[in-house]
């Protein structure tokens, strides 16, 4: 009974901040996409094609700030053994995947236009496409052990090994020559960025966050109840090859 | 109204931009709430099946589900 009383006290916790989430998750998401396509002047270089940054921007932010958020979780699954560390590592992955994904493919959508290619391998591109592999590793290698104790430690291995990946997606601009460009927003003495623009990328990053949460509360519960099962199908197995 | 569509001559780049990131995003909720609606329907199927919830004692009361043999078979 005490191995569910911590996640039953998060199960309360998130129902009540679910809703919370998902009205902040709709409003910021009215007003980033408002603010994206016709709160915000079209680029003096770059055109409309400057609204695909809306989108590739906070999506690529969030494939970071997912990663080191499950790096974390790994870490405290791996020391203290904690039940629910280890499930949000496994509930934020696909989502953390899906937001590397949308960078990755806005990214050439982008491309094609601006650099006159859809793909090439300079440093921030293929370090960011090694984090989706990152993610598609560590969602195959927890799903790949039949007892999933073993498969949760495997996947927190890679995810802390992973993690070298982040500091030199971050930096890659700044150490290599790339054809991407370097941070505008993030970076030391401020945002170079003009205000009209630096509201949507802000609000969608709020809604991204947001969608964040809302999802991987959804995804927490579901992983609860798959542990719950899991153990109702062995005790229910073990009284059958006793009784 | 067209012009907006019209995207500066980009449309062909900012619409489907948008059109992905709505495709995954909305899928990706449509699967985690359909995964956890069959993983409630599953746990309470179970539970009915086992009302004292870790060990039925009774000796009459049986699991339902004979596939899951061994402990280690039925881990999946």
């Amino acid at each position: 009974m005490h191995r569910f009383a911590n996640p039953a006290r998060f199960l309360r916790l998130s129902a009540a901040l679910l809703p919370w989430c998902a009205g902040a998750t709709v409003i910021l998401m009215i007003l980033g996409l408002w603010l994206s396509l016709f709160g915000s002047p079209p680029d003096y270089q770059q055109g409309e094609t400057v609204r695909i940054m809306y989108i590739h921007v906070p999506a690529a932010w969030m494939s970071l700030f997912v990663y080191t958020n499950m790096a974390v979780a790994a870490a405290v699954g791996l020391v203290w053994k904690h039940p629910l560390a280890d499930l949000f590592a496994k509930a934020a992955a696909p989502i953390g995947a899906g937001f590397t994904f949308v960078c990755l493919v806005t990214g050439s959508l982008w491309g094609a236009p601006m650099w006159g290619t859809w793909w090439v391998w300079d440093a921030r591109l293929t370090s960011v496409l090694i984090l989706f592999f990152l993610y598609l590793g560590y969602m195959a290698l927890v799903n790949a052990f039949d007892d999933p104790q073993r498969g949760m430690k495997a996947g927190n291995v890679l995810l802390l090994v992973g993690i070298v990946n982040v500091p030199i997606i971050k930096f890659s601009v700044d150490w290599w020559n790339t054809l991407h460009q370097p941070a505008s927003v993030m970076r030391m003495g401020g945002p170079s960025i003009d205000p009209s623009m630096l509201a949507p990328l802000l609000a969608m990053a709020g809604a991204f966050t947001a969608y964040f949460l809302s999802v991987v509360f959804l995804r927490l519960r579901t992983e609860i109840n798959q542990r719950k099962i899991q153990t109702l199908r062995l005790s229910a197995a073990a009284d059958g090859t006793r009784g | 109204m067209s012009e907006f569509f019209h995207m500066g001559g980009y449309a062909a780049y900012v619409w489907p931009a948008y059109g992905i990131a709505a495709i995954v995003l909305l899928g990706l909720l449509a699967a985690t709430w359909k995964g956890l609606r069959d993983a409630e329907a599953t746990l309470k199927a179970l539970e009915s099946a086992h009302p004292g919830r870790r060990r039925a004692r009774a000796a009459g009361q049986r699991p339902s589900d004979k596939s899951a043999g061994t402990p280690a078979e039925a881990s999946e």
